[in-house]
């Protein structure tokens, strides 16, 4: 398990690597001189050449690439080209904002989607079965943005019922957590979105589980309902749905970006799609690198997570 | 995004399923809309596709022409009002489909057709071939499939070619894998030894023998992609970042008119439905064909 432990870490890393690689390069793409768009037409040339040399603009393409991964591993994660100001400073209350909002999406939408799961597969073929698989596949073709302009439509304005705010504003100075009405939608939203994808498989895993030798043993030694299914059941139909609640987990650093520009949630997502418009580079590649780090990590996790739930490999390899 | 898990589940239910050859062809597509899934599927579809291709032969009025006061209500002389810069809401939506359609569809085609290409060859070649192939998927995959593409608008700038060959290829690693797998049960059989035994060129043994047993699997993964197409598409174009105003388009539409929802809903209400019953049309009518090819509904729902 060690030995499959390190592998799984070192594959990760590697994979942030490549990350990074393309992320520098996409971003060597861009027209022009980097300094000349921070400085504006009409920087002098000796300012100019300050700061080309600050930026190791006059360097070679590897040298730069060296200069920026050694920054972002330090944690420097340079200046942002709209504001002048630092990145880190720019990005910290968003990040913290978003990581409340996945947090407060994950906690409610896993539990949920797995309970979901379970009673569309104990009242397999019957109504509650067929409405609520129904209701999951259609949910599950609908875009983020779709979820998330329906919900405000419903919930924000006056048309059905106005009970919430429709933009998510939070106060210069505070968090999210400190306006906890501003978090409904955006997470309400997210958890849709990924509720079906989870609760879809819990239901296939448990409904094979059910007909499994041991469950009808289980039943035959007449252990009330209840226990047959959360004790017996459950707990071996569970691995597939905690994979996917990972995977699910990991979507959600990307969903974030449509969703939380749908509420103009000051978060990692509208930093992201203000930054994209601004061309603000610096801040793209930080942003980008972040969320590819997360999803890396909660693969990661996912399959650690498997190891540790599944009796079967977590004594193999020993 | 991430359905990855279902997909791949339901792809590997289906090699042990036929392969289409002439008549089956007509099997599957029975068994596919004789279910009711299948048969909602295929008409929320049609209805969409209908609306975005024949749309603009019917619009009322020019799409970007001021017609009216901003955020005119509905009725009058405007069906559904104006939008917020005073021109017609209903003229924009039946112009606006096709945009959001010919993209999505392009990028699935450029997606599935690049990951059926490096899923045959991964599961075919084998060994470090297949190591390097998947790995490159995996690098692609660490990405959000949206992120991937802000990053590359970042690069390049807006540029709709961009967008949908982004989109494409950040679907490409996605579909590979599932070839992949389905290919891989494939090429141990007797069949493919014996073409190559033969002395078939690779090619031939590839998209000849490998290639048709694996359409069920392909398919599906065709109608999933665009599913998602459809939806990271109108989402690139409702970020701002992808079509650029005048152009009449849904995702564009929304974001136009988000601000004035309160005052005049039309304007978001319209494009919103269209993408929300175009997604659930192409999703279950994918569904139904899944179904069909496992034949869990052959012979009746």
């Amino acid at each position: 398990m060690t030995r499959f432990l390190i592998r799984r870490i070192l594959l990760g890393i590697l994979i942030l690597l490549l990350v990074s690689i393309v992320v520098f390069a996409a971003t060597q793409g861009l027209p022009g001189n980097a300094a000349r768009a921070i400085l504006g037409r009409q920087a002098t040339p000796a300012r100019l050449a300050a700061l080309t040399k600050q930026l190791h603009l006059n360097e070679s393409a590897p040298a730069q690439y060296w200069h920026w991964l050694s920054g972002i591993v330090r944690g420097h994660l340079g200046t942002s080209a709209a504001t002048q100001g630092s990145v880190s400073s720019l990005i910290s209350a968003p990040l913290a904002n978003s990581a409340f909002l996945v947090f407060i999406s994950a906690i409610i939408a896993v539990p949920l989607s797995i309970s979901l799961g379970v009673l569309m597969a104990v009242k397999r073929d019957k109504l509650t079965d067929h409405g609520l698989s129904t209701g999951t596949l259609l949910l599950a073709a609908l875009p983020e943005f779709v979820i998330g302009i329906g919900l405000a439509l419903l919930l924000a304005t006056a048309y059905v019922w106005r009970a919430l705010p429709s933009v998510s504003i939070i106060p210069p100075g505070e968090h999210a957590w400190d306006v906890p009405k501003v978090v409904v939608l955006p997470a309400l939203t997210l958890i849709l979105a990924v509720t079906p994808y989870i609760s879809r498989i819990m239901r296939a895993s448990m409904v094979e589980v059910l007909h499994s030798d041991y469950v009808t043993m289980a039943r035959l030694k007449g252990l009330p309902n209840r226990t047959v299914i959360w004790r017996h059941a459950v707990p071996n139909a569970i691995v597939p749905a905690i994979q996917v609640s990972a995977l699910q987990l990991a979507y959600m650093a990307g969903g974030i970006v449509v969703v939380e520009y749908v509420f103009s949630y000051n978060g990692i997502g509208t930093q992201l799609v203000n930054a994209v418009t601004n061309r603000d580079v610096p801040t793209v590649q930080a942003l980008v690198m972040i969320i590819g780090a997360v999803y890396v990590l909660v693969n990661l996790l996912a399959d650690l997570l498997t190891i540790v739930v599944t009796p079967r490999l977590r004594t193999a390899g020993r | 995004m991430s359905v990855e898990a279902v997909a791949t589940d339901e792809a590997a239910q289906l090699v042990g399923a036929p392969s289409i050859r002439s008549r089956q062809w007509l099997v599957l597509l029975k068994a596919t809309l004789r279910q009711t899934r299948g048969k909602i599927g295929l008409t929320l579809t049609t209805v969409i596709v209908g609306f975005a291709l024949l749309g603009p032969l019917f619009a009322p009025h020019n799409p970007n022409a001021f017609v009216a006061v901003p955020n005119l209500a509905p009725g009058g002389h405007l069906l559904f009002g104006a939008d917020a810069l005073g021109r017609d809401v209903w003229s924009r939506f039946l112009h606006g489909g096709w945009t959001v359609l010919s993209m999505s569809l392009a990028a699935t085609l450029i997606g599935v057709g690049l990951g059926l290409v490096v899923g045959l060859s991964a599961a075919y070649l084998g060994g470090w071939a297949d190591e390097v192939l998947m790995r490159i998927a995996d690098v692609f995959m660490a990405f959000p499939q949206i992120v991937l593409a802000l990053l590359l608008v970042t690069a390049f700038g807006p540029k709709v070619y961009l967008i949908i060959l982004c989109v494409g290829i950040s679907h490409a690693p996605r579909v590979a894998r599932v070839i992949r797998g389905a290919a891989q049960q494939v090429v141990e059989r007797d069949f493919i030894k014996a073409a190559e035994a033969v002395g078939e060129p690779r090619r031939r043994v590839i998209f000849g023998e490998l290639l048709p047993n694996v359409i069920s699997p392909l398919l599906v993964e065709f109608g999933l992609r665009l599913t998602y197409s459809i939806g990271l598409i109108a989402g690139i174009n409702f970020l701002g970042l992808g079509l650029q105003p005048p152009q009449a388009d849904w995702g564009l539409m929304i974001q136009e008119n988000r601000l004035s929802l309160t005052v005049q809903p039309m304007g978001v209400l319209l494009p919103i439905i269209a993408i929300a019953l175009l997604t659930i049309g192409t999703n279950l009518l994918t569904d139904a064909f899944a179904r069909a090819a496992i034949g869990i509904d052959r012979g009746g729902d």
